[in-house]
C-alpha cells in the first residue's frame, strides 16, 4: 500500500511538472509558428530562438501587482482561476501515455490510474472547468467580463452535446469506458478510419470547448477586450492561461487516444521502439494543427457558432451513432 | 475498486497546491499600490457607466435549459453503447425508438425558433 502511494505521488508530481513545462513551451511554439506563418521572426531575444522567453514571462507574471477590483466578489474572484486550472490537470489522471515499462525491476504502468469509467470521468471533469470561467466573468463586476463569461458558458455547454455524442460510436465498438481498453482495441485499425465523421465532430467541438480559434468568441478582443479574464492580473491571469493551454494538450491527447491508436505505432528505425515516443509525436502533430488553425481561420459570428453547434453538429453526431449501430448489427449478424 | 481513485485524489491535492502557492507567492512578491482608479472596473479608460450586473439576454438561460434536457438524454446513450454488442438487434430497435422520441422534441424546439440566435 505504501509503495502504491509513493508511486502515485511520484507520477502525479511528474504529470504536474511536465504539464507546466509543456504549457510554457506551447506558448513559445505558438508565438514562433504564428510568426513564421505571418512572415515574421517571432521571439528571438532571450537565449537562442527565444527559448528562455517562457521562463522570463513566468518570472514577470510573479512580480506583477495582483489587483482585485473594489466591487468584485473577493472569494469567488480568487476561487475562479483555481477552479479553471485544476480540472485541466486532473484530466491527465486517466490518459494513458503508454502501456507498461520495467524500471529498477518494477513493472510500472504509464498512466496514473485506469478507471473503468475513464471517459465519463473526463467528460465530467472538463465540465467543471466551465464553472471557473462563468464565475470569473460573474465575480469581476465588469461588463466585458460578464459578457465574456456568459458567452463562454453558453458555447461550452452547447458544444458539450455533440462532443459527448461523437465518442458514442467508439464506445459501441470497444464496449468499455477505460481509455487503456480503447487504445488496445485499436491494435489492428485506428478508429479514425472507422469513425471519420465522429473524429471531425470531435475536433470541432474540442476547439470550441477550449475556446480556441475559430471559436475564441469569449475572448474576442475587438468586442470584449479580453473576455472573462479582463480584470485578472499576475498569477491569477497566468492560471487562466495555463488552463487554456493544458486543456489544448488534453484535447490533443484525448484525440490521439480515441481515434489515433494512442501509444501504438511501428518501431522507428535507428532508435527502436521507445514506449511513449509515438504518443508524444501524435500529440505534437495535434498541437501544431491547433496553432495552424488559429493562423488560418477567422473568428465565427456568435449566431453562426450557435447554429453550427445545435443545427449541424448535434444531428450529425446523432446520425453517426445510428449508422454505426446499424453497421455493427449487420456485421455481427453475418 | 475505490483504490483506483486514490491517485486522482493525490493529483488533485498537488494541482490545487500548485495553484494556491503560485497565487500566494505572487501576492507576497508582487508590489501593492492600490488606488481607487486602479481598482475600478476596466471600461476602456472611461469612468464605468452604471452597474456591471445589468440584465442580459434571456437566450443564455434558454441555452442552459436546452442543454440540461439534451445532456440528460445523451447520458442514456453511454450505458447503452457499453453493452450494445450484447444487446444486438434488440438494442438497435430500442435506441431507434428512443432517438425518435428525442427527435420529436428536437424538431419542436427547432420549429419554435429556440435554436435561432437572432
Amino acid at each position: 500500500m505504501i509503495e502504491f502511494l509513493i508511486e502515485a505521488v511520484i507520477k502525479s508530481a511528474i504529470i504536474v511538472l511536465v504539464l507546466l513545462t509543456s504549457f510554457a513551451y506551447i506558448t513559445w511554439l505558438e508565438r514562433k509558428v504564428l510568426a513564421r506563418m505571418q512572415a515574421r521572426i517571432g521571439p528571438n531575444r532571450a537565449a537562442p530562438f527565444g527559448l528562455l522567453l517562457p521562463l522570463a514571462d513566468g518570472i514577470k507574471l510573479i512580480f506583477k501587482e495582483d489587483t482585485t477590483p473594489l466591487e468584485a466578489d473577493k472569494f469567488v474572484y480568487l476561487l475562479a482561476p483555481i477552479l479553471a486550472a485544476v480540472p485541466a490537470f486532473i484530466i491527465f489522471a486517466v490518459i494513458p501515455i503508454g502501456d507498461t515499462i520495467t524500471l529498477f525491476g518494477r513493472t510500472i504502468t504509464l498512466y496514473l490510474t485506469d478507471l473503468n469509467v475513464g471517459l465519463l470521468f473526463i467528460f465530467s471533469i472538463t465540465s467543471i472547468g466551465v464553472y471557473g470561467i462563468a464565475l470569473a466573468g460573474w465575480s469581476s463586476s465588469n461588463k466585458y467580463a460578464l459578457l465574456g463569461g456568459l458567452r463562454a458558458t453558453a458555447q461550452m455547454i452547447s458544444y458539450e452535446l455533440p462532443f459527448s455524442l461523437s465518442v458514442v460510436g467508439v464506445l459501441m465498438m470497444v464496449g468499455s469506458f477505460s481509455l487503456v481498453d480503447i487504445v488496445k482495441a485499436q491494435n489492428s485499425i485506428w478508429f479514425v478510419i472507422l469513425q471519420p465523421v465522429a473524429f471531425v465532430i470531435f475536433m470541432i467541438c474540442a476547439a470550441a470547448e477550449v475556446n480556441r480559434s475559430p471559436f475564441d468568441l469569449p475572448e474576442a478582443e475587438q468586442e470584449l477586450t479580453a473576455g472573462y479574464h479582463t480584470e485578472y492580473s499576475g498569477m491569477k491571469f497566468a492560471l487562466f492561461y495555463a488552463a487554456e493551454y493544458i486543456k489544448i494538450v488534453a484535447m490533443s491527447a484525448l484525440a490521439v487516444v480515441l481515434f489515433f491508436g494512442g501509444w501504438q505505432g511501428p518501431p522507428i528505425p535507428l532508435i527502436g521502439s521507445i514506449p511513449i515516443i509515438w504518443f508524444v509525436i501524435k500529440v505534437f502533430i495535434f498541437l501544431f494543427a491547433f496553432i495552424w488553425v488559429r493562423a488560418t481561420l477567422p473568428r465565427f459570428r456568435y449566431d453562426q457558432l450557435m447554429s453550427l453547434g445545435w443545427k449541424v453538429l448535434l444531428p450529425l453526431a446523432l446520425a453517426n451513432v445510428v449508422i454505426t449501430a446499424i453497421a455493427i448489427v449487420l456485421r455481427d449478424l453475418r | 475498486m475505490l483504490q483506483s481513485y486514490v491517485p486522482i485524489l493525490i493529483l488533485l491535492v498537488l494541482a490545487t497546491g500548485f495553484a494556491l502557492i503560485s497565487i500566494l507567492l505572487a501576492t507576497f512578491i508582487g508590489p501593492r499600490h492600490p488606488n481607487t482608479r486602479k481598482l475600478s472596473p476596466y471600461e476602456s479608460g472611461m469612468t464605468p457607466i452604471g452597474p456591471a450586473m445589468r440584465r442580459y439576454p434571456v437566450r443564455f438561460y434558454l441555452v442552459a435549459v436546452l442543454f440540461i434536457l439534451f445532456d440528460i438524454e445523451i447520458i442514456f446513450f453511454f450505458p447503452w453503447a457499453l453493452i450494445f454488442r450484447q444487446l444486438g438487434f434488440f438494442g438497435l430497435v430500442e435506441i431507434m425508438v428512443f432517438i425518435l422520441i428525442l427527435l420529436v422534441g428536437y424538431a419542436y424546439v427547432w420549429k419554435k425558433g429556440a435554436l435561432d440566435w437572432e
